[in-house]
């Protein structure tokens, strides 16, 4: 059993909890950013990069002669002018029997998705550079196209790697009975199919491909010019950045160092090891000067990796009185052409997860990784756990309506109670804390849940054209990522901790160096937050200094919701030890006894006396160091790192009211409450500001985004006119609130908040969807949820025809109704006038 | 992306831009807002040699009433024409359409007369210009001449603009006292229309005296829906007789396949969405 707090943690005299302003945004808002493209070098050429038109072809010939006779030019070269290139690091191979294809910075033989690169300009100018792309003259002989990832199953299919012999990249397996750690599902769905007092529902869904639509586009600038390297990147993971370039490209870890400047988001888009950065930095080897290469955002969307492109077939069972007693997970999983830094694993991460906050007593989950001829995919926001959410969440509330069930009250009859935590669940994971009830509760009431249903029912028999749908996501992820252990038997290459380093200055400020290298999500404040309280020194005396290998040279970087709950506990034990530190020489210099030295509100006191030094007098009495202890060094500088134990485990209820024009298809949402549980929370602001952002990225897989090819295998979405982002004026006022129930698993009691608007609202929203129209006999819509799609399942429902027999027109049969993707693109795009 | 390299005149006269326009020949290119071209320019999927930017001639921008008629010069933004008091008496549905365009960046650079040349056919203004019979003054070398909207619009992204031409206003004749709306069907607020109706509606005594109609993205160009005005004039401005007359919003149409939309949800979304703006026109 664990507590919730009734009130937010933090009294008015801790800086944790407080509702600071970012104390990043002055200089984010004000035009004082510093950009990777924003760097200028002395000397400094430009680079532009020919990628493939085609989805799989062989060179057959290619040149870059000519190129290089333009004016400005300095060099032009292809594939094979880069003997030293060495493929790209796949950081997580699953399973012993991966298959891994190479992938080449630039291509020299062969081309197996549009937008590979075949061939590099360096220039005096960016546009020098681009005007000489035309002068590269190559021939493709185009190979056959799979995109599809039953298809590139299938036995005959083209390969996209004809040397691996298969397009099947993995196959990964837990199997709770062979873990021990739960029932055999194939006996319990075997049992609950012959048993009159037990449904099974089996359902298929897919997880559409989408684009991390980070706001800055990667970016990356070398200087080689003097005996260590530097490379600024647009990037979320310096540090793993410079030790995969070390391991793949053969330059020594000590010749290198990375920087990540202000970085725009990144949502995982820019946790990759990205051809574009090793070119960049062979070219400015090559040469001999500094070098930059900044993506268009055309080229972002079609080459910088891609996220979710799951089919997921679902069999779940339960008795009459809803009682879950077996699931069964099967997904495919489409890399794309190659293997990103930990692609194959995103998937796999979900295998944790599709358990949910249910007792479910036999599990498995399988997913085989498929290769197609599209972008590779890899992490965005939520990586893999999004997927599990989302098939769980929306199963669920098949499961209901066959048991004829609520479908609140079907979760609340599986769900943990808070009484059951610690929770061991079917997948081995121990969940440490939650209140599933109190969460729900609050959120079923600032969502005005019963006179929604009534209104709902008064729609339902007025037979109003706008209906109305409630739809119900009650989540749970995984967070601070991860545990070492648990990463290595999970086969991943490297460990799950997180470094941090105080300085403590003579004239009372205080640096942290923290390895968590932020892109926009706050470190910056409330690290300063947490340092303040740990030290009892102001906010404003306390500096965070991230994302540079030479100033915070040890770090595991920023996802997974991991900076707080694994990086903002490093820095409080290295507070810790600061503080111990500075105990000795407190008690040396108060001539008292260490035990009888106390320490509150940055004062070292002497227990029953009214003698007391502030910790800023103990750093200068360190850095004079004029009268010390025997054997005390003269700082009071200290570091931790951190490995925890376990992962940590939000959750909350999401509620989401959507109204389904029946005329249009269109979906508008009428009010969307989300009560989260991330534990203490340290800003409430930017915690806020997370679940918003994360919320608006989870509603637009819901409706709008979609990355589409036409099946030559071109990115069809190529632009944001037809790969769709919702702005503000498409979004409703979300009503957010929090219960809180402290994580025991870390000296905070947080949990981590990045990622958890985006795994739970996309249920939510489909739920609701289909909630609206189910009783015209909609049982799905693919996602994105777009007015055709919902217009054609109503259609489909009523008369079995999708076009709705309104006559005239392409009568489009459903198959290609439900993959819009099919449809030809007939108008030439634009932006608008 | 970077757009190739251009030549770049500004002149301050309708006569100084035809002239650069001839001297260009066929690779002259006309910059108005700029919204459409410049973004066509940085994907390079146009490479005009020389930009002659109509921005210094003062002629080219402004509202203005001549004797029924409201005359809006090509240049003037879209901004403007949603702000001006003119317009919003005698052209409630041009404002209420121009206020729908993209946001409010794009209608602070994009003009009217641009956008009406550009002629995307998910464009929102052209079906305005069609269901109220605006009339294109154009100037060229052979000097000035006007065309009916109904001949104004060719086909996709074409009008009867010649390359030496270059669109001087748009003529519009009043429409104080009728009822507008324009009914925009989008999938996020800043997309392009699937489909739009714009429709201005005159009700006399309860009964429709007169109706204009105009469909966006049904076609290769906006279309004005004939036979739905004919059905509305004489009829009852009611829900019933309304709808009843959208029924043939779609006749004779034959809207493009995409991927928001087939063509026959094009056609569904045409009936319903014209039924909602005569609906809304009438109040």
């Amino acid at each position: 059993m664990t507590a919730t707090l009734d009130a937010p943690s933090g009294s008015s005299a801790n800086e944790v909890g407080k509702e600071r302003r970012r104390k990043e945004d002055a200089h984010l808002i004000t035009g004082r950013t510093r950009w990777t493209d924003n760097i200028v070098l002395p000397g400094m050429l430009h680079l532009a990069l020919l990628r493939s038109p085609y989805a799989h072809a062989n060179i057959t010939s290619i040149s870059a002669a000519a190129a290089a006779d333009f004016p400005g030019v300095i060099g032009a070269w292809t594939g094979a002018d880069f003997p030293e290139q060495g493929g790209l690091p796949c950081a997580w191979p699953i399973t012993a029997d991966m298959k891994s294809p190479v992938r080449l910075p630039v291509a020299v033989e062969r081309v197996n998705c549009a937008g590979e690169v075949v061939a590099v300009v360096a220039a005096r100018s960016k546009a020098e550079a681009i005007d000489a792309l035309e002068a590269i003259e190559v021939e493709y002989e185009p190979l056959a196209v799979v995109l599809d990832m039953e298809a590139a199953l299938a036995e005959g299919s083209p390969l996209v790697h004809p040397e691996l012999g298969t397009n099947q990249n993995a196959v990964w397996v837990f199997d709770a009975a062979a873990a021990g750690t739960g029932g055999d599902v194939v006996a319990a769905l075997a049992a609950a199919e012959s048993d009159p007092d037990q449904v099974v529902v089996e359902r298929v869904f897919r997880q559409q491909r989408l684009i991390p639509a980070f706001m800055e586009p990667r970016s990356t600038v070398v200087d080689p010019t003097s005996e260590q390297i530097t490379m600024w990147s647009a990037t979320q993971i310096p540090h793993v950045l410079r030790v995969l370039i070390a391991l793949s490209q053969g330059i020594p870890e000590h010749k290198l160092r990375v920087i990540a400047p202000d970085v725009g988001g990144g949502f995982g888009g820019k946790l990759q090891t990205t051809p574009e950065e090793i070119i960049t930095l062979m070219v400015a080897r090559k040469l001999g000067k500094p070098v930059k290469y900044t993506e268009t955002r055309s080229e972002s969307l079609m080459s910088a990796h891609h996220g979710r492109d799951q089919i997921q077939r679902l069999k779940i069972s339960a008795r009459r009185d809803g009682t879950i007693t077996g699931f069964d997970v099967d997904l495919l999983a489409d890399m794309g052409a190659y293997l990103g830094t930990v692609g194959p694993g995103v998937p796999i991460l979900g295998a944790f997860m599709f358990n949910a906050i249910y007792k479910i007593p036999a599990y498995r989950f399988t997913c085989t990784n498929v290769f197609t001829n599209k972008t590779l995919t890899d992490a965005y926001r939520g990586a893999g756990r999004p997927e599990a959410t989302f098939g769980v969440e929306r199963i669920m509330d098949e499961l209901a309506v066959e048991l004829g069930m609520e479908p609140m009250e079907l979760r609340k009859k599986n769900w943990i109670t808070h009484e059951e935590f610690p929770f061991t669940t079917v997948c081995g994971l121990t969940y440490d804390s939650g209140n599933y009830e109190a969460a729900t509760a609050k959120a079923m009431e600032l969502f005005q849940y019963d006179e929604l249903r009534a209104e709902q029912q008064r729609r339902r028999d007025s037979g109003d054209p706008v209906q109305l749908g409630i739809g119900i996501s009650t989540f749970t992820e995984m967070c601070g990522l991860a545990p070492s252990r648990v990463l290595g038997s999970l086969s991943y290459a490297a460990g799950g901790w997180e470094s941090a380093s105080i300085r403590m200055l003579p004239t009372g400020g205080v640096e942290v160096i923290t390895g968590s290298s932020a892109h926009g999500q706050g470190h910056e404040t409330a690290w300063a937050q947490i340092v303040a309280d740990q030290l009892g020194v102001p906010f404003e005396s306390v500096e965070v200094i991230h994302g540079d290998t030479q100033s915070s040279p040890r770090g595991m970087d920023t996802y997974g919701s991991r900076s707080l709950v694994v990086g903002g506990v490093a820095v409080v034990n290295a507070a810790q030890k600061v503080v111990a530190k500075a105990k000795v020489i407190a008690a040396h210099l108060m001539e008292a006894s260490e035990d009888d030295i106390e320490f509150a509100a940055g004062k070292f006191s002497v227990k029953g006396t009214d003698t007391s030094m502030a910790i800023g007098e103990i750093a200068w009495a360190a850095f004079a160091a004029h009268n010390l202890p025997d054997g005390v060094e003269a700082n009071l500088d200290s570091e931790a790192t951190f490995d925890p134990d376990n992962f940590s485990f939000p959750h909350g209820t999401h509620l989401c009211a959507t109204e389904v024009d029946t005329e249009t298809g269109k979906v508008k949402i009428r009010s969307y409450v989300c009560v989260d549980d991330i534990g203490v929370v340290v800003n409430p602001l930017i915690a806020d500001g997370q679940i918003h952002g994360g919320l608006a990225q989870g509603i637009a897989q819901a409706l709008y985004e979609e990355a589409q090819y036409s099946e030559d295998g071109q990115l069809t979405s190529g632009t944001f006119v037809d790969y769709l982002l919702p702005s503000a004026a498409d979004l409703p006022s979300f009503t957010t609130g929090r219960t809180v129930t402290p994580s025991t698993t870390n000296p905070l009691g947080a949990k981590g908040v990045g990622e958890a608007g985006t795994i739970a609202s996309t249920p939510a929203v489909v739920n609701s969807v289909i909630d609206a129209i189910r009783h015209l006999g909609v049982r799905d819509v693919e996602m994105p949820c777009s007015p055709q799609r919902v217009w054609r399942a109503i259609q489909t429902a009523r008369t079995g025809d999708p076009g709705g027999g309104s006559g005239g027109g392409d009568q489009i049969p459903v198959a290609a109704a439900q993959t819009e993707g099919a449809l030809s693109t007939g108008v030439p795009t634009g932006a608008s006038e | 992306m970077i757009p190739s390299s251009f030549d770049y005149v500004a002149p301050d006269s309708i006569e100084d831009a035809l002239s650069a326009l001839a001297a260009a020949g066929d690779g002259g290119k006309i910059l108005a807002g700029g919204q459409s071209l410049v973004p066509v320019l940085r994907l390079r999927l146009a490479a005009p040699g020389m930009l002659v930017d109509l921005r210094k001639i003062a002629e080219l921008t402004g509202v203005w009433q001549d004797g029924g008629d409201v005359v809006i010069g090509a240049m003037t933004t879209h901004h403007d024409v949603v702000n001006d008091p003119i317009v919003a008496e005698h052209l409630s549905l041009l404002a209420k359409t121009a206020a729908t365009v993209a946001d409010p960046q794009v209608r602070h650079r994009g003009t009217l007369g641009g956008a009406l040349v550009h002629a995307d056919p998910a464009g929102d203004l052209g079906a305005v210009a069609v269901a109220l019979g605006a009339v294109f003054e154009i100037a060229g070398p052979g000097g000035r001449r006007s065309v009916d909207a109904a001949d104004f619009f060719v086909d996709y992204f074409t009008t009867s603009v010649a390359e030496n031409e270059l669109l001087v206003a748009i003529r519009f004749p009043s429409f104080a006292g009728w009822g507008a709306h324009y009914e925009k069907f989008t999938r996020v607020a800043q997309s392009w229309s699937i489909v739009s109706v714009a429709a201005a509606i005159k009700v006399t005594g309860g009964v429709v005296s007169q109706a204009r109609v105009g469909l966006t993205n049904m076609g290769p160009v906006p279309i004005r829906a004939a036979a739905v005005e004919a059905a509305l004039v004489g009829g009852p401005a009611t829900a019933e007789a309304i709808t009843a007359a959208a029924a043939s919003a779609a006749d004779g149409t034959s809207p493009v396949a995409d991927t928001s939309a087939g063509a026959d949800y094009r056609q569904h979304l045409a009936r319903v969405l014209t039924a909602r703006a005569v609906l809304a026109a009438v109040g």
